[in-house]
């Protein structure tokens, strides 16, 4: 097991390697931070503008290539270059990784639990009513972009919820938390979780009707298994057997669906951090390519990278935990 | 989605003694499915809203109304106005068009790509098949988004069919994964081998012989991805990285609406629903499709198993 998991990383690590080398060398040929300067009013003198990009390693005149072999001499040092504004971007993004995932670990376990069970018990009571209403919701809700979803649950907190709920419920949309708040721990927390109930609402929808249409597919399938049949002949009663056996069958195919949905939700949080002005990597990156920060998107690409492969690796070892058919060479 | 009735999974395929065509056997199946024959419909709707629309009212989508700025919906202006007095609905018109074209255009593409190299992959195999399926691997670890986000400074100003070729050249790969698994299960097959053997060139073989026999397959993808075209498109004009101003498309929109929406929201609600609708509609007749032209698939395999 611990050689195929070292194996599949050193896989991955050439993958996050190349990723964040082709994601630089994109950034760096079509963003252009010499407008920044040249478009500031005084305009600075020409030969402090080159100055300034040079120290920044951002200048386009130098060849790309050579702009890449410091960047990257940089990273392998641990050094991931400095914001348009002379911040290292290592300090900035420690604050923001933390920001980000939160709403992904947040995103991602309670999508994933709630959606399995949802999907569950569309496929124990097949075609009844709660079956009908929870997959026409997860059609609708895997119809609906993040941006849309978030924005009315904005609308539907202002309108309807808020005028109903007292002081202390009442949900906010606006950051991560309140500045400036006075007040003990417990206040500190209830104001923590109010600015996070909306965003992590808008991501984990999405998830929980993802993860519920394919359960409730793949829980089909097993209900039909005849193990299952062969399991309660022996004597156990069907919910022993279902939960026992039909479960951890079923749950098989979702160690690879997790993996290919990390990839939309990383994109959804974006949205989200947007949306409700959480200072995390998606926002970061939205503000950086409007600034044409290339360090900074180059940081981004990166984590984003991680990320996406550190879900294909966890896949991986559940998919080899729940299926003992699976022989690891 | 699971309207269909139980009676109906039990009701006869064919009458007896009736020779008929898979197109009608599959039309027959796909009428059952009551949803995706409204999803149909809906489409239909779509298109012609979008297309005669706009020649409905009086206002283009351009036009400034000044005397009835930021007003509710009304006689005058359908869906209201905006902040220059903009008529909503020539807008979301305009917008829907857009978003229509480049999901059609795009999930064609994709689609075609993906059995293009897929097919290649998974007939050619060695060196060609590493390679292909390297790249698969490459792109799938960078979130299109990001990538189509990047490159966006790039077309500002130019044509929005590059903005069509980008989305399409960031979302074949996991279709390419399965048309090159199904590719090798083909490839052995008598009558692949048979052409091989005759000395068929293998362009002929991918095409005549490979791709058509995973047609069901492909359209059924295609029908899908517009609907994660139309998600994609509007996500990233959304962020200003797609269709570009003065042009406007749905995601465009909803990002001018988002400013004021909370006192304003038919700025805003309008073209949000228009989106969904059309999102959902295609994903329901995606879905009614590989029911009937799939019965093998999971979800059909399940509901008459369990019966």
């Amino acid at each position: 097991m611990l050689k195929f998991l070292l194996r599949r990383f050193a896989n991955y690590l050439v993958l996050v390697g190349l990723a964040a080398c082709l994601g630089y060398f994109l950034a760096a040929t079509s963003l252009n931070a010499r407008a920044n300067y040249e478009n500031r009013n005084p305009r600075p003198s020409q030969a402090s503008i080159e100055a300034k990009l040079n120290e920044l390693n951002l200048n386009n005149h130098t060849p790309v290539v050579k702009r890449f072999t410091r960047w990257a001499g940089g990273v392998l040092h641990g050094d991931l270059g400095k914001t348009f504004d002379e911040q290292p971007v290592w300090s900035e993004m420690k604050r923001r990784m933390g920001v980000s995932l939160r709403l992904l670990l947040l995103g991602s376990l309670f999508g994933a639990a709630l959606g399995v069970g949802v999907g569950v018990i569309g496929a124990v009571k097949q075609y009844s009513f709660t079956d009908h209403f929870t997959t026409g919701w997860s059609f609708v809700l895997l119809s609906t972009p993040v941006f849309v979803l978030a924005l009315l649950l904005k609308l539907l907190a202002y309108k309807y919820w808020n005028p109903h709920l007292g002081d202390s419920l009442r949900l906010s949309y606006v950051g991560e938390y309140t500045p400036q708040l006075a007040g003990g721990a417990i206040t500190h927390l209830r104001d923590r979780l109010s600015h996070l109930v909306l965003p992590t609402l808008g991501i984990v929808l999405g998830q929980i009707a993802f993860y519920s249409r394919y359960q409730r597919n793949s829980f089909l399938d097993v209900m039909g298994a005849d193990f299952l049949r062969t399991a309660q002949a022996k004597g156990l009663r069907r919910r022993t057997a279902l939960v026992k056996h039909g479960l951890r069958t079923a749950l098989i195919p979702m160690a690879t669906f997790f993996a290919y949905s990390f990839g939309l939700l990383l994109t959804g949080a974006t949205f989200t951090e947007k949306i409700f002005g959480w200072h995390g990597m998606g926002e970061w990156f939205i503000d950086s390519i409007n600034t044409r920060d290339i360090n900074v998107v180059a940081a981004v690409i990166i984590f984003q990278a991680v990320l996406i492969l550190l879900a294909g690796m966890i896949a991986d070892v559940l998919y080899a935990a729940l299926d003992p058919r699976v022989r690891i060479r | 989605m699971t309207v269909i009735k139980e009676t109906d999974v039990t009701a006869p395929e064919f009458d007896e003694g009736e020779v008929i065509s898979r197109g009608r056997l599959v039309w027959r199946r796909f009428r059952r499915r009551r949803l995706a024959v409204a999803g149909i419909g809906v489409i239909a709707l779509l298109f012609l809203m979008a297309f005669v629309g706009p020649h409905l009212v009086k206002w283009s989508y351009t036009d400034q109304d000044l005397v009835h700025g930021l007003e509710g919906p009304s006689m005058r202006h359908w869906f209201g106005t905006t902040q220059l007095g903009q008529d909503v609905f020539a807008q979301t018109m305009r917008g829907l068009q857009k978003s229509l074209v480049i999901g059609l255009l795009t999930a064609f593409f994709s689609t075609g790509t993906a059995a293009v190299v897929g097919s290649c992959a998974g007939y050619f195999g060695g060196w060609v098949d590493r390679i292909l399926m390297w790249i698969v691997d490459l792109l799938l670890v960078l979130p299109s988004f990001l990538i189509i986000a990047i490159l966006s400074p790039r077309f500002r100003g130019k044509t929005w069919l590059l903005f069509v070729i980008l989305l399409a050249a960031f979302s074949w790969m996991i279709t390419a994964r399965i048309v090159r698994g199904l590719t090798l299960s083909l490839r052995e097959r008598e009558f692949v081998q048979a052409a091989r053997f005759t000395g068929v060139p293998s362009r002929k073989i991918i095409f005549r012989h490979l791709l058509p026999n995973m047609s069901s397959f492909l359209i059924i993808d295609a029908t899908l991805n517009v609907g994660g075209a139309i998600l994609a498109e509007t996500g990233l004009s959304y962020f200003g990285f797609g269709v570009q101003t003065p042009d406007v498309s749905l995601g465009t929109l909803i990002a001018d609406g988002q400013a004021s929406f909370l006192t304003y929201p038919w700025l805003f609600l309008f073209a949000a629903s228009i989106l969904v609708i059309a999102v959902l509609s295609v994903n329901v007749v995606g879905d009614g499709l590989r029911d009937a032209l799939d019965p093998n698939s999971t979800a059909v395999r399940a509901r008459t198993r369990t019966k």
